[in-house]
């Protein structure tokens, strides 16, 4: 709640930074020839002539209600206009972090018992893929995909097929960075006295990796979820635009350009409110993942 | 029998009885990785600070009878809408990269080591302080970040280049003061107030030097992120426009020809990738040189 | 001096040639080695033992003698990269010599089990321990779930553990340390392995613990289990082995029924490792061989104390703790008493030991004595003036005569710095900030002074260096890439180059071999004597503060129980928990 306050303000006061006058921009930017009457008209239909205080209340006290403002650029109300927009990226960020997990795990494991030239091809393939930058890969893919194999379309449809490369393009990066630190934990499960003891007891090597090793290798990958849903989020304003993927991410950037404050502004907080949900959420896979957490 | 006073005085390193781990290869005075890794750096050093030297051509010559050609030993990147040779280009965008690159590095740490500073050293009030803005600004996804600052100072590469050394701060700020508390609270400081060091001693001899060491490493792992960033606000048209041989800005250009020139987009988009791993691939191999030294 | 009813021999070890029943376990010729076969030197060079039913050998030998190599190689776990040669090794009467790891799947577990030393990581931490101990019989058996978990509450049983219903349950960081260790032997044992290898069952442990637990084995022992035990420590291994192999290098120097390597000890090796034990040995009596070369003379004036006859301090009591009471706030938010008031007064020239076992805030006495956390109550006088109440400003002209010693030498060095460095920062003391000053300072007289301060800085390092037994050639070496004795001593070298007449140290042998150990023991004495030091030595280790102490305090629980004159505490303990402690203590008689 307090950091949800706190981005509020910070952006409130953010936008004001911003210089001209936000009413020529509702009217069409500083370029287009205004008439004084018309934006006095906007300045009250916005609230924009009362004191920056009081337009900072109003504002709260709008957005306590669930009330994100109207877009300047698109004349609608921001709040559904973005909820409509969620489902679409939501479901691209949940698909990409399921895909970079496996992709992860299956990496990390092949790679720590392939011996040498598994180790070094897979640590190699996950440095790589975690430097690719979403728009080239994007790029790439589409070559690839759909102008040389002609399998999947190049701008995401509505269905399943639309959905392969946009995830693939937010999935490979992300699972490179958890690649590298699911190997990691890997290895030090893999040499640490318990899983001796499991062999020693008679374990196999595939049972010492399902009983013991996966759940020890995959907690600090858990934990970086969080954070990895904010790189999605950040990922998905690039794939959205370069398929032409209706979403948040999309709406966002279009809203920066014309610089339509209230969008902004209101896909910032789902943003945030996003990410302080799946924090939690995090926090509380961890619990599960890790008794030892449970005690505290 | 004085056998084991005198090898345990030649500091005979004992040998643990454990097996070596087999599965993590021991590693070697140079990888591979780093040696090419290395090469490539080298490379683009070399073609920033003399792009003449590596490609003779003019990377804004206009030569429309030879536009879109395929890579050929001609032109070995191909060419673009205008004739333009794609491999000049790129070779003539490093610098520019290299230096948004660095720029918003060197900004993000600042920035960071400001703040980590701050929340490490002045107590639990600044540090509750800090830390709660840092959780905010977590809050907000990097992109993100970078996107509301240019919200605000409009489209260009000078804010483009703030606005990601803005999103990558918070990060550093975290790190930085993890590194500054764990050092701060390590037995070698603590060894040294025994030792009656003054505060101002121990800082300066033990906790800067320990705390900022990595942030060398940090840098050079942050460079090649802080490039594909940057060529992403660029390749969104909100950083370095056409025609300036900019990666991202080349990227962005090629966009247009994805279907029938996909060389246009695939090199400097290649250049970005082997950037951000040699950094990946130097900053780990310095890490490692630290942390074994 | 031979009592023969002792634990060797009241067992009645099976003869080696007794043909009828298959000995646990049988070596002829081991050796192994790690990396290409023919260039490289084997890390075991042709051991040979064998364990038969209810009987138990020790393999003992410090470490890097090779110890955990066998005992890995019995189960066919020595590494992917490890060669494997023998002229016999079976299992229970079957070669397993060149065995797929199918086949030693199928036997580990049911022809042999495995304990190591630290429960807390050798049980999974993020399971049940009833789980990791049915995981053998899910593995070598078809019984039911339910059938399983009635035996593992059986197996559970059998190791002592009280509330077994409930234990199944518990994780390994939620159990004791002893009853974690029995869950560890619950599991090695669940399928009643003829043979069980023991690897430092009891290193981690508290020496009443400990006790217990080489109960436990020796009650496994004599229902017919064989065991190896593998330890370091033979006055440990005395109470349960009836035969000891001591392994040296790679190879068994010597081996023999128990009672006869501890007493008529034949090889160097063996009797070095003896002598090393400090158990009983009186204060000042040489724990190794001496070194080659005692303090030398061109030493001394540089290591003379800084007060031979020091005004401020007429007292004879040079360290005195009044009522000292230190409260932590655990996670959950209750408050514990780490220390509650202790008082102790340590005499010029002489040792104060303060043992305890782990959680009875020996640790935390000695942080409050160096002033490192400021106690709740109480206060500590360092020559009479106060030092815990006085501010830190005024307690930096005090600490001088303060050295500390600690348990994790490597942690207490700037990983950055040399040997040399770290010395030199000792010596040069507050000398560097005014060098750094003077450095500003642009006349050439300041700079003279500067670099004959810095030779003679050099002078000292080098004389603390041969002071505590270590060759110049070490300057340049980060404490990293020292082993653990020579850490100890650049450790106590830099203690005592402020000239100190207190030294404080908190656990500085734990960590070592116990030659080594022994070896930095008789330094200390040695330093103690010549330089006149007061010592406050905190050890976990009976043996130990026995040795070294003038005075001993016991603590139990952040209290002391008993103090007094170490030879009648430990002749005549009054405290109960002094008499358990004592009683618990392994020490080699016969």
């Amino acid at each position: 709640m307090l950091v949800l306050w706190m981005v509020a303000t910070l952006t409130f006061f953010a936008i004001r930074l911003i210089p001209g006058d936000p009413a020529e921009a509702i009217l069409g930017g500083p370029g287009s020839q205004t008439s004084p009457e018309a934006l006095a008209a906007v300045r009250a239909e916005y609230g924009l002539d009362q004191p920056v205080l009081v337009q900072y209340l109003a504002q709260l006290a709008r957005l306590a209600t669930g009330d994100l403002g109207r877009s300047y650029s698109l004349d609608q109300d921001v709040a559904p206009l973005l909820v409509g927009q969620l489902g679409g990226t939501l479901l691209l960020a949940v698909l990409a972090l399921a895909v970079a997990w496996l992709l992860a795990l299956g990496l990390a494991t092949w790679s720590t018992r392939g011996g040498r030239v598994a180790w070094y091809l897979g640590s190699g393939l996950e440095i790589v893929a975690a430097a690719l930058p979403h728009f080239w890969l994007a790029t790439a893919l589409i070559v690839l995909f759909s102008v040389w194999l002609g399998w999947l379309p190049p701008i995401s449809t509505s269905g399943v097929s639309g959905l392969v490369l946009p995830v693939l393009t937010l999935a490979v990066p992300l699972a490179g960075f958890l690649g590298q630190i699911m190997r990691e934990s890997l290895l030090t499960a893999l040499e640490s006295p318990f899983v001796l003891s499991a062999r020693a007891r008679g374990e196999s090597e595939r049972g010492v990796r399902w009983v013991h090793v996966i759940r020890h290798a995959s907690l600090p990958a858990i934990s970086l979820s969080g954070w990895a849903f904010g790189s999605l989020i950040s990922g998905a304003v690039v794939v959205e635009t370069i398929f032409a993927r209706p979403g948040l991410g999309r709406t966002l950037l279009n809203a920066v350009t014309v610089r339509d404050v209230p969008v902004v502004v209101g896909a910032v907080l789902i943003v945030a409110v996003g990410y302080i949900l799946m924090t939690l959420f995090t926090d509380l896979a961890q619990r599960i993942a890790d008794p030892r957490l449970r005690a505290r | 029998m004085s056998d084991l006073e005198i090898q345990a005085g030649l500091g005979r390193s004992p040998r643990t009885g454990a097996p070596q781990s087999p599965r993590a290869p021991r590693i070697r005075r140079f990888g591979v990785a780093e040696v090419l890794a290395g090469l490539f750096a080298l490379f683009l050093v070399t073609a920033a600070l003399f792009p003449a030297l590596v490609a003779p051509g003019d990377p804004l010559g206009i030569d429309p009878l030879s536009a879109f050609q395929t890579p050929s030993p001609a032109h070995w990147f191909g060419t673009d809408e205008s004739g333009r040779d794609i491999y000049t280009r790129v070779s003539h965008g490093t610098g520019s990269s290299l230096l948004i690159g660095t720029l918003a590095t060197v900004i993000g740490l600042g920035l960071g080591l400001v703040l980590g500073t701050l929340a490490g050293m002045l107590g639990p009030v600044v540090d509750f302080t800090v830390n709660r803005f840092l959780e905010v600004l977590f809050a907000f996804p990097g992109l993100l970040l970078a996107l509301l600052f240019i919200l605000i100072f409009g489209p260009g590469v000078a804010t483009a280049t703030i606005a990601v050394g803005l999103a990558t701060a918070p990060g550093y700020a975290r790190i930085i003061r993890g590194q500054l508390l764990s050092v701060r609270s390590s037995a070698f400081v603590e060894a040294a107030t025994v030792l009656g060091r003054s505060p101002v001693q121990i800082l300066m001899r033990h906790i800067l030097p320990n705390t900022l060491a990595p942030l060398f490493v940090l840098g050079t792992l942050g460079i090649g992120q802080a490039i594909v960033w940057a060529s992403a606000l660029s390749y969104l048209g909100l950083g370095s426009a056409p025609p300036a041989a900019e990666w991202g800005a080349m990227l962005s250009a090629g966009r247009t020809y994805i279907g029938s020139a996909w060389w246009m987009s695939f090199f400097p988009g290649l250049f970005i990738v082997l950037t951000a791993v040699s950094a990946t691939a130097l900053g780990r191999g310095i890490e490692r040189r630290v942390r074994r030294a | 001096m031979s009592d023969e009813s002792g634990v060797g021999a009241s067992v009645g070890a099976p003869g080696e040639g007794d043909g009828g029943v298959a000995p646990a376990v049988r070596v002829q010729n081991l050796v192994v080695g790690f990396g290409p076969q023919n260039d490289t030197d084997p890390v075991l060079n042709g051991v040979s033992f064998e364990v038969a039913p209810g009987e138990c050998l020790a393999l003992v030998g410090e470490s890097g003698s090779g110890k955990s190599v066998t005992a890995r190689s019995l189960l066919g776990l020595a590494g992917d990269n490890a060669w494997v040669r023998a002229d016999e090794l079976s299992l229970a009467g079957s070669d397993v010599r060149g065995l797929s790891e199918q086949s030693w799947r199928r036997r580990r577990g049911r022809d042999v089990g495995l304990v190591l030393q630290d429960a807390l990581v050798s049980l999974d931490p993020l399971r049940p321990v009833g789980r990791e101990i049915a995981d053998s019989l899910r593995l070598h058996t078809r019984l039911g779930a339910a059938a399983r978990h009635a035996r593992v509450l059986e197996v559970l049983a059998r190791v002592g553990l009280s509330d077994a219903g409930n234990s199944v349950r518990k994780r390994a960081g939620e159990l004791s340390g002893g009853q974690r260790q029995r869950a560890l032997i619950a599991a090695a044992i669940a399928l009643d392995p003829p043979l069980l290898i023991a690897d430092e069952p009891t290193t981690a442990l508290d020496v009443t613990v400990q006790a217990q637990i080489l109960e436990l084995l020796t009650g496994l022992k004599l229902a017919g289990t064989g065991i190896l035990l593998i330890s370091h420590d033979l006055a440990v291994v005395g109470r349960i082995a009836d035969r000891i192999a001591v392994l040296s290098e790679g190879r068994i120097v010597e081996q023999g029924p128990a009672h006869a390597i501890l007493t008529r000890p034949e090889h160097p090796v063996t009797r070095q490792m003896l002598a090393a034990i400090p158990v009983d040995k009186p204060r000042g009596l040489r724990l190794s061989p001496r070194a080659a070369a005692p303090v030398s003379p061109a030493a001394a004036p540089f290591l003379a104390l800084s007060d031979r006859a020091d005004p401020v301090a007429p007292r004879n009591t040079v360290l005195e703790a009044t009522g000292l009471v230190k409260r932590f706030t655990r996670p959950d938010g209750t408050e514990q008493l780490a220390v509650d008031g202790v008082s102790f007064r340590l005499e010029r020239g002489t040792t104060l030991g303060i043992v305890g076992e782990s959680g009875s805030g020996k640790t935390t006495t000695a942080r409050l004595a160096l002033a490192l956390t400021r106690p709740d109550a109480g206060e500590v006088r360092v020559l009479g003036q106060p030092f815990s109440a006085a501010s830190e400003k005024e307690r930096r002209l005090l600490r001088p005569r303060l050295g500390a010693v600690y348990q994790d030498a490597l942690s207490s060095f700037d990983p950055r710095l040399s040997v040399e460095q770290v010395l030199r920062d000792a010596v040069g003391g507050g000398r560097t900030g005014r060098g750094a000053a003077s450095a500003s300072a642009t006349t050439a007289a300041t700079a003279a002074t500067a670099a004959t301060a810095s030779a003679a800085d050099r002078l000292r390092v080098l004389a603390l260096l041969d002071a505590v037994g270590l060759p110049q050639g070490l300057l340049g070496r980060r404490p990293l890439s020292l082993s653990g004795g020579q850490r100890q001593r650049v450790s106590i070298a830099r203690a005592l180059a402020s000239g100190p007449q207190i030294l404080i140290c908190d656990e500085p042998v734990s960590s070592l071999d116990v030659t080594v150990q022994a070896q930095v023991l008789d330094l200390l004495d040695e330093l103690q004597r010549n330089l006149g030091l007061s010592l406050l030595f905190i050890s976990h280790d009976l043996g130990v503060i026995q040795h070294v102490s003038d005075q001993v305090a016991v603590m139990l629980d952040g209290r002391i129980v008993e103090t007094g004159a170490t030879a009648r505490v430990f002749a005549a303990p009054e405290h109960p928990y002094t008499q358990t402690l004592l009683g618990a203590v392994p020490r080699i008689g016969f």
